[in-house]
């Protein structure tokens, strides 16, 4: 059964990548006949006034890939393990590591194209196969950044986009940590990458996008990475069904030091994601940078205060889970508001988001191991709706062409909106699909003698 | 002979094995375990997740003793594992039956 369907989906990807060939081959050609008709002068003209990448622009973007790198190998993957009972760490160590290999590869074959290319008349939902294989893209391509004439090395800007994909579809983990098959979650994972976050990033980043034509303001991804991962992550728990024992045997992290060193590369990284989403080294990546510091710090505390004053006692995960919070609601914001609104958003999702995940789970009843849905979904949709106020030029923010805080905030809704339906409906049918064609979750028998060995063969810890 | 059964705060063990050896117990077995009496486990809190920790680290001291040897023996852990707090422990007393030192064959009261 699980050969049929490997071979079916090697299939139907090997025909879409034959047909998008075809269709490469046929662009090529006609911009040959188009160059060889016009007139040498022009061509010539038009190669002269094309603009070269800035140095430091190319150096800040590279080093920006790295540090989103750094957030997801060792950042996500040992947030995540530290927080799962140490027989499971290894498979939160492998299903991290899995997916971010799985997502480049996919991405450089057609998430790029399918993300950031000009899709026609399908245009507001999805891109086209033009750059499938990146075909014709060379050292010398250049892809646009938020300033006229400024360009940066396509390839630069198709890497830095890898690693958002990737991270996305890696946070997701979380949502079903400790119960889910290895193997239906790479499956898993390959299709939603495709039908989740490529049409969602388009929508929002690409020119043509629907919401991204609707004005929607998404800096580094506040709707594309972390409400659509955080839905995905409660769908997954909700269809997954709860953990053994859970809510009756205890469940306590098993190494917090590790979430802390987790949480605090997240952090690092996140400079790459959020001041990398500038695109260029200038003063706007700089705003950004102290956003995602000041927005953090302010939700830490915060989150801290409100377990003091709530429960008698601040600890150390709910530090690293409001700074985490925070990070995630600056993201939508990060070059967009100033240090004080940014300082506001973070002081807002701080105990909102510790609501969600101690009262808000507790009466909705779901087992979101990690809390993804509690810190990203949550925490990304305070943070895309407050972008939508503290942008206000009034409150320090940047501001935006004809703004209205109304306006905007109905359109920061709308794009929550989108992504909560979009990532939702598809989340639920994928992992559906995934769960009949060859079943999600792991036996009992493996669920309860843990992960590593039961689907990896290996133990985190020799005692 | 006497068993001697001595559950302990773990950080007074260093204090009641000097205590011991100094009146001349020969030698003592040591064992981590965990249990609950009448002091109160605590509470752990992760995120949501409420946990109620009832069971706390104590170690289990054992030692066999003449019985001459007993009185001594007791008040000299009493003294040393005290804190005059709830959770200092317990002391149980068992007779034995027959000892043998395996080295050498020598049983009763010339194995200890």
């Amino acid at each position: 059964m699980k050969k049929i369907f490997m071979l079916i989906t090697l299939l139907a990807v090997l025909c879409g990548f034959s047909a998008g060939v075809s269709a490469e081959d046929l662009v090529v050609v006609e911009e040959a006949v188009t160059a060889a008709v016009a007139p040498a002068e022009a061509a010539a003209a038009e190669v002269a006034a094309a603009p070269v990448p800035d140095k430091g622009d190319t150096t800040w973007m590279m080093l920006s890939t790295l540090l989103v790198i750094l957030m997801i190998v060792p950042g996500l993957s040992l947030f995540y393990g530290g927080l799962v009972r140490a027989k499971n760490m290894l498979s939160v160590l492998s299903q991290v590591f899995g997916i971010f290999a799985l997502i480049s590869v996919l991405w450089v074959i057609y998430g790029y194209s399918l993300a950031f290319g000009d899709g026609g008349s399908m245009n507001w939902l999805i891109g086209d196969a033009a750059k499938l294989f990146l075909a014709g893209m060379t050292g010398d391509s250049t892809a646009a950044t938020f300033t006229d004439g400024v360009v940066i090395p396509e390839f630069t800007f198709v890497a830095f986009q890898l690693t958002f994909a990737a991270i996305t579809t890696a946070l997701i983990i979380g949502g079903f940590a400790e119960r889910i098959k290895f193997g239906a979650l790479m499956v898993f994972s390959a299709l939603w990458f495709t039908f989740s976050y490529l049409p969602i990033a388009h929508m929002v980043w690409a020119t043509g996008g629907y919401l991204f034509e609707k004005g929607a303001l998404d800096f580094a991804g506040g709707t594309v990475v972390h409400i659509n991962a955080g839905i995905a992550a409660l769908v997954g728990a909700i269809v997954i069904g709860k953990r053994i024992g859970y809510g009756k045997e205890p469940m306590a992290p098993h190494n917090l030091p590790m979430t802390m060193i987790g949480a605090s590369l997240l952090w690092v990284g996140w400079f790459g994601f959020n001041a990398g989403s500038n695109l260029e080294a200038t003063g706007g990546a700089a705003l950004a940078l102290l956003n995602t510091i000041v927005a953090t710090a302010a939700a830490a505390l915060t989150w801290m205060a409100s377990e003091k004053l709530l429960r008698g006692k601040a600890s150390m995960l709910g530090i690293a889970s409001g700074a985490v919070a925070g990070l995630v609601a600056v993201t939508p914001a990060a070059g967009l508001v100033g240090p004080m609104g940014a300082i506001a958003l973070g002081a807002v999702v701080g105990p909102v988001c510790l609501w969600a995940v101690s009262g808000l789970k507790k009466a909705l009843g779901y087992d979101d191991s990690l809390d993804v849905f509690g810190i990203h979904a949550v925490g990304g949709i305070i943070g895309a709706i407050g972008t939508g106020i503290f942008v206000s030029p009034a409150l320090g923010g940047v501001g935006v062409d004809g703004y209205t805080m109304s306006g905007q905030v109905m359109t920061q809704a709308t794009g929550v909106l989108v992504t909560v339906v979009w990532s939702g409906v598809v989340s639920f049918v994928l992992f559906k699909l995934v769960d009949l064609v060859m079943g999600l979750r792991v036996s009992e028998e493996a669920e309860r003698e843990g992960l590593d060995t039961s689907s990896h063969g290996e133990r985190a810890y020799q005692m | 002979m006497k068993m001697v059964t001595a559950i302990i705060k773990p950080f007074k063990l260093d204090e009641v094995r000097e205590a011991l050896s100094t009146i001349g117990v020969q030698g003592i077995t040591v064992t981590e375990v965990k249990g609950f009496g009448r002091q109160k486990g605590h509470t752990e809190l992760y995120r949501g997740a409420e946990y109620v920790v009832d069971f706390l680290p104590k170690v289990k001291v054992e030692a066999a003793v003449p019985a001459s040897m007993l009185d001594q023996v007791l008040e000299a852990i009493e003294k040393s594992a005290q804190t005059g707090k709830i959770g200092d422990g317990k002391i149980f007393v068992s007779p034995i039956e027959q000892v043998i030192r395996i080295r050498t064959g020598e049983s009763g009261i010339d194995a200890l």
